[in-house]
């Protein structure tokens, strides 16, 4: 098991490094200047051949690319060109913002999807089963950046019962669990828990269906097993493939929604990213993009690992 | 400290439909806090555009926005804008200078007499000394305060400066390396930064960001970047007439415009900037105010006069002109916008007395095109530079839809070259000569006349083009150069204004660029807001705003 989880630590080192490489590619393929955000409006070549040099855009982009990376590797992700703050120090509160965002709607979605398609996978009755499919599919199918602006409307707009927007009251710089900071927390969790409620809901019904199907379901019971017993069995036999949907969910969330932080002005990585992109700003959007990567890597590699745990199967497959 | 409130803290406006309530009121008292928020009695609650704080160093980043919010809040300059009236293009008046003179021989030396009894946030006094520190902060590279944050955003504003020296401990002389009339609305620009407060924090900027000092109406007490900056009323303001209405102002970043709504209808800020235009009937229906006025900003063509370019047959440029429905545009903006008859608006200064009546005329449209060997059935084909959004550019997409439509139908077939905004305005900022503006014969930048020099002389001029100017086609008339070379050099502000509207009628006939609307800058604000005043300008003045 130790040599397994080695060798799969070993293998995430590629996969972050072939990230930062196309990352960096792609941010520099886009059309457009990367200093073109700061230069004054009749910037002469001499300051924008200053700021270049001064950033080290000047340089060929394979030297740009390994000097970033051995900056990276020190810690330093370099410095913001807009805010001329540390990158680090602009990733590191927008991480946390997203990571509560995330760990609230993926507790109310998985806690809704797996109720939901547990009831469904278990239910004979046809009326429960399609009403809870009604459900995953709308939970999956349904912008959630709609359903966050209609639940804006509707609870904010109309029945000014919760915050429309925002992080927490004013006056704080950190968020804390008071009844005005779980407020504004809300609206974005319970949008952002739509897609893993539904997409759990029909993934564990189905994987409950098709495991209640199996012979070895109907050897328990012949054995004279009680029905609790039974249902633990089935859900031990149906959770190594959830659990892998649940890492995904999970760090699909972590890597913040962009739409859903700017319709509830959210200062989280997906707020963040956004404000990257429109203000061109490479070291943080490299910066944002690594530390995003290397959290979707991480939990995968820690799905996997569960998974082995869990199903003996997977390690020796 | 501050707090936030929703709107049923504030007593905000009732649901706008009584069966809405019924539906809802169940849900609503579920949900309802069960306390509500302590709030002192003069929170002004603002939903900017700005994903993030601007730089809050002395010269703020972000644009107009960020010298809107931080830059004209915190900070002074020498001379100030006037922005107490409606009815009139916002002047400068006296800053921290109480006034000022150029020398009538040279012509470049210009007097600065500074105010006295003004202090920075920190207590420090404000003189000649500060002056010559900020500049050397600018501009004196071997300088310890030298700060290339604050030299990038202030670059336009210093290129004429040649040196700088107190005369005395109150007195400031700057020399400019040419005559330039138009030199005070530069140095509105050039915002003053406590040098004390620089130097108990170390010199290091990046500390003086979280607690700058300025002289300005308002001091920042936090700036919780991407989320958020709270002021405080500077009650020892130099301008009694501009202490702050309000105690505290919490500027809020929220660049998603229907998300700013939202804000705004739900109780949670007071004032908001760019309202969607399809929102402004359900925000008066909702009892809240929407203001508009006109301000030094044009949503243009601007055109590339190169030997390929169609444009450079001017029968083809007024045709353009003429084949706009601008009307119809305006409807489709929701009434947010006004139709330009020019580079400025009818009745400012600079308007002049152009001949050429700009207006929705598609059969002169089609006479001139017929004229220049064009048809609906042969058309002019051009391509023009467009963009996805960005700072003033209004909604670009479904107006240069509604155009090219228009173009169409008189015989001028449009294609566009879409992008994002920053690659827009780095091809604004090459010019046309450009190797990527290869094949481009206009290009949609929307553009402010806040001064002559970017409104009129730097457009105009032949002699302005890219970088040091802002003549992106090449367009070029000997009559426009006389008359822009003149303003330049006109010290006598009414006969500035003078030379500079005859500029502007030239432009106007020679049909420089294709002028579409003016936006209407439109601001929402709560129902119980007072005081606001709309200037005509992109900048505004928050210190008579209150809530209550």
């Amino acid at each position: 098991m130790h040599l397994y989880i080695l060798r799969r630590l070993l293998y995430t080192l590629p996969i972050i490094v072939g990230v930062t490489i196309v990352c960096f590619s792609f941010i520099h393929l886009a059309p457009g200047d990367p200093i073109s955000a700061v230069l004054p409006e009749n910037a002469s070549p001499q300051v924008v051949a200053e700021i270049k040099a001064a950033y080290g855009f000047d340089k060929p982009l394979p030297i740009q690319y390994l000097k970033w990376l051995g900056h990276v590797m020190e810690g330093d992700f370099g410095t913001s060109i807009m805010t001329h703050r540390s990158v680090v120090s602009e990733v590191v509160p927008a991480v946390a913002n997203t990571a509560l965002l995330a760990v609230t709607a993926i507790l109310l979605g998985f806690t809704a999807g797996i109720s939901l398609g547990l009831i469904a996978g278990f239910s004979d009755r046809r009326m429960t089963d399609r009403s809870v499919t009604a459900f995953a599919v709308a939970g999956i199918s349904i912008p959630h950046y709609w359903l966050g602006m209609v639940m804006v409307v509707v609870f904010a707009v109309l029945l000014r019962a919760l915050p429309a927007n925002g992080m927490g009251p004013a006056g704080t710089d950190i968020w804390l669990f008071t009844a005005d900071d779980l407020r504004h927390l809300v609206l974005p969790a319970a949008t952002l828990a739509m897609i893993p409620a539904g997409v759990l809901a029909r993934s564990v019904r189905a994987m409950v269906i098709e495991t209640r199907r199996q012979e070895f379901v109907q050897t328990l019971r012949g054995k004279g097993l009680g029905r609790l017993r039974v249902f633990l069995h089935i859900v031990k036999n149906a959770a190594p493939p959830i659990l892998a949907i649940m890492g995904l969910q999970f760090a699909q969330l972590l890597g913040g929604s962009i739409l859903v932080e700017t319709v509830f002005a959210w200062p989280g990585t997906g707020f963040l990213l956004n404000a990257a992109i429109a203000t061109r700003d490479l070291p943080l959007l490299q910066g944002t993009v690594i530390v995003l990567a290397t959290f979707f890597v991480l939990t995968n590699l820690v799905v996997d690992i569960l998974q082995t745990a869990i199903d003996p199967r997977v390690r020796r497959a | 400290m501050a707090t936030e409130a929703t709107g049923a803290d504030r007593g905000g406006h009732s649901m706008t439909r009584l069966s809405r309530r019924a539906v809802m009121g169940a849900a609503a008292a579920a949900l309802a806090p069960r306390t509500g928020f302590s709030e002192p009695a003069s929170v002004l609650r603002v939903g900017m555009t700005l994903a993030d704080i601007p730089l809050t160093t002395g010269q703020a980043s972000q644009g107009g926005e960020g010298q809107r919010f931080i830059g004209l809040t915190l900070y002074d300059a020498l001379i100030n804008w006037d922005l107490s009236h409606a009815d009139r293009a916002a002047p400068l008046q006296p800053g921290l200078a109480t006034s000022w003179s150029v020398d009538p021989e040279t012509k470049t030396v210009w007097t600065f007499h500074l105010r006295s009894g003004v202090k920075f946030h920190d207590g420090s006094s404000f003189n000649a000394e500060s002056v010559i520190w900020n500049l050397d902060k600018l501009m004196k590279k071997t300088s310890p305060q030298y700060d290339q944050a604050q030299v990038t955003q202030s670059g336009p504003w210093i290129g004429t400066t040649a040196s700088y020296r107190a005369l005395d401990d109150m007195t400031v002389q700057i020399v400019t390396t040419l005559p330039d009339a138009v030199f005070p609305y530069q140095v509105v620009n050039i915002s003053m930064s406590s040098p004390t407060r620089w130097k108990e924090l170390g010199g290091d900027w990046s500390k003086v960001a979280e607690h700058p000092s300025g002289t300005g109406p308002w001091i920042l007490e936090k700036a919780v970047p991407r989320d958020r900056a709270e002021l405080r009323r500077n009650a020892g303001y130099w301008d009694p007439g501009r202490v702050p209405k309000s105690e505290h102002m919490i500027l809020r970043c929220i660049p998603d415009s229907t998300t700013r709504l939202s804000a705004l209808l739900s109780g949670q800020v007071d004032w908001i900037e760019a309202p969607p235009p399809d929102a402004v009937s359900q925000i008066r229906s909702a009892g809240m105010q929407v203001v508009t006025n006109v301000y030094p900003h044009i949503w243009p063509y601007q055109l590339s006069f190169l030997p390929e370019s169609p444009f450079r047959d001017i029968r083809i440029r007024k045709a353009a002109n003429l084949a706009i429905d601008r009307d119809g545009l305006v409807k489709l903006l929701g009434g947010l916008a006004l139709p330009a008859k020019g580079m400025v608006t009818p009745g400012h200064p600079w308007f002049g007395k152009p001949t050429f009546d700009i207006k929705y005329d598609p059969d002169t449209a089609k006479a001139l095109l017929k004229d220049a060997g064009y048809s609906p059935d042969k058309p002019v084909k051009a391509k023009f530079l467009i963009s996805t959004s960005g700072s003033g550019q209004m909604q670009p997409l479904p107006m240069n839809e509604f155009i090219q439509e228009n173009l169409k139908e008189v015989g001028i077939e449009v294609s566009f070259d879409t992008m994002d905004w920053e690659a827009l305005r780095a091809r604004r900022r090459g010019g046309v000569e450009a190797s990527d503006n290869k094949g481009a014969d206009g290009i949609n930048n929307s553009w402010s006349f806040t001064d002559p020099d970017i409104g009129l002389i730097g457009t105009a001029w032949s002699k302005k083009r890219p970088p040091g100017g802002y003549n992106w086609g090449g367009f070029s008339d000997a009559e426009a150069d006389d008359l822009a070379a003149r303003a330049k050099v006109e010290f006598d502000p009414a006969k500035q204004n003078e030379l500079l509207a005859q500029l502007h009628a030239r432009m106007v006939d020679q049909a420089m660029w294709i002028w579409v609307v003016h936006d209407l800058n439109p601001r929402a604000l709560g129902a119980n807001v007072k005081g606001y005043v709309e200037a005509q300008s992109w900048f505004q003045d928050l210190t008579p705003v209150s809530v209550g």
